[in-house]
């Protein structure tokens, strides 16, 4: 009788957290909070902006050629959303030892040479990445605030349907589903899948 | 002479089954190669020159290609289209591979990914294995290490 309850006690414990692990979160779902190091040194939780209605999350590095691809476009929907309330936070996932390209001095001058209005926090434990179930570069999680301290997943995958040419995407993904948000309207596609870098994970 | 058209034609076969496929495809080719009935264990890999981790994984699907010839190994290059003959060929050249090459021209990821897995996520490198005579399947989105696609072949076909 006592394994058994320690067996329930263990299984209650450990089985939201594997699950989380495995398949991570998905849209609908409240979107975990962080406390992660941007570029200026500052700690930026989901709670920093009190501005934001929502989040275009987007986890994303340095050296990831796909990331490079979509980086302009990263840029242009912070500066047409942060104003409504719908702002960038890039993430950078990779483990710097596997991916020094990726560490905290190199997205620092990254920023910089850039100069990203947005914060680029990195996730030295990779714990946050691991509880969204990131699983490439660049994946990005549109959030919307519900209440306070409550953000709801509302869009997850690719920014649109062209890695290599902005122009000639013919569906935008992460566009559609903010400015859905924004009129209240619904989201048509919820979740797409991307051809990207897998995120370099640590040993 | 009827030994001599036997030559000939077995040096027809064996120069055909020999000859390495590089070319640019559109996706019915690769799915083809995974839903097509086959006598070989097909093992399909996912990859790109920009990839640092599936350059690494290579020569193991190099070394798969000319050691067993109970499987057929086709690496699928996602690169763009327009930078086969630039990228993707001398890559090729210059690693000495000889296993299929085929790169996968369509760039609207999201209308092909779960047709070759759905729990693919999109990241690469990733490898699909596929035993037609068994019915099993797997697949891996990981960097393989040495001897783990032979490890995996060989679950696929106990």
């Amino acid at each position: 009788m006592q394994t058994l309850k320690v067996l329930l006690f263990v299984s209650i414990l450990l089985f939201p957290f594997n699950g989380e692990r495995l398949d991570g979160l998905g849209v609908g779902d409240k979107a975990a909070d962080f406390n992660l190091k941007n570029v200026d040194g500052r700690i930026v939780s989901l709670e920093t902006n009190e501005a934001a209605k929502g989040y275009i999350l987007v986890f994303t590095c340095n050296t990831c050629p796909y990331a490079n691809m979509y980086e302009d476009r990263i840029i242009e929907l912070h500066n047409k959303y942060a104003d409504q309330g719908f702002p960038v936070l890039a993430i950078q996932p990779n483990d710097t030892n596997k991916s020094p390209g990726d560490s905290y001095e190199n997205m620092q001058a990254r920023a910089k040479e850039k100069s990203y209005a947005f914060p680029y926090v990195i996730d030295e434990t990779q714990e946050t990445t691991k509880t969204y179930g990131a699983t490439n570069t660049p994946h990005v999680y549109v959030l919307n605030k519900v209440s306070k301290n409550n953000f709801r997943i509302e869009y997850i995958g690719a920014i649109d349907n062209n890695s290599r040419n902005a122009d000639a995407a013919s569906k935008h993904y992460v566009e559609e589903a903010v400015e859905n948000l924004i009129s209240g309207a619904d989201i048509p596609t919820k979740s797409t899948k991307a051809i990207g870098c897998q995120i370099k994970w640590g040993d | 002479m009827r030994s001599f058209s036997l030559i000939l034609l077995l040096a027809i076969v064996v120069s055909c089954s020999e000859k390495q496929r590089l070319e640019v495809v559109k996706f019915d080719a690769l799915e083809n190669i995974i839903e097509a009935p086959s006598d070989k264990v097909e093992v399909i890999n996912f990859w790109a020159t920009w990839c640092k981790p599936c350059i690494a994984e290579i020569p193991y699907f190099q070394q798969l290609h000319q050691n067993n010839s109970s499987v057929n190994v086709t690496l699928v290059s996602l690169d763009f289209a327009d930078e086969f003959h630039q990228k993707v060929i001398p890559f090729v050249e210059t690693k000495g591979i000889t296993a299929d090459i085929i790169l996968l021209d369509n760039i609207d990821y999201n209308s092909w990914i779960d047709k070759v897995d759905p729990s693919w996520s999109g990241a690469i490198p990733a490898t699909l294995v596929i035993n037609h005579q068994t019915g099993k399947r797997k697949f891996v989105e990981k960097e393989l290490q040495e001897g783990e696609i032979e490890s995996i072949i060989k679950e696929l076909t106990d």
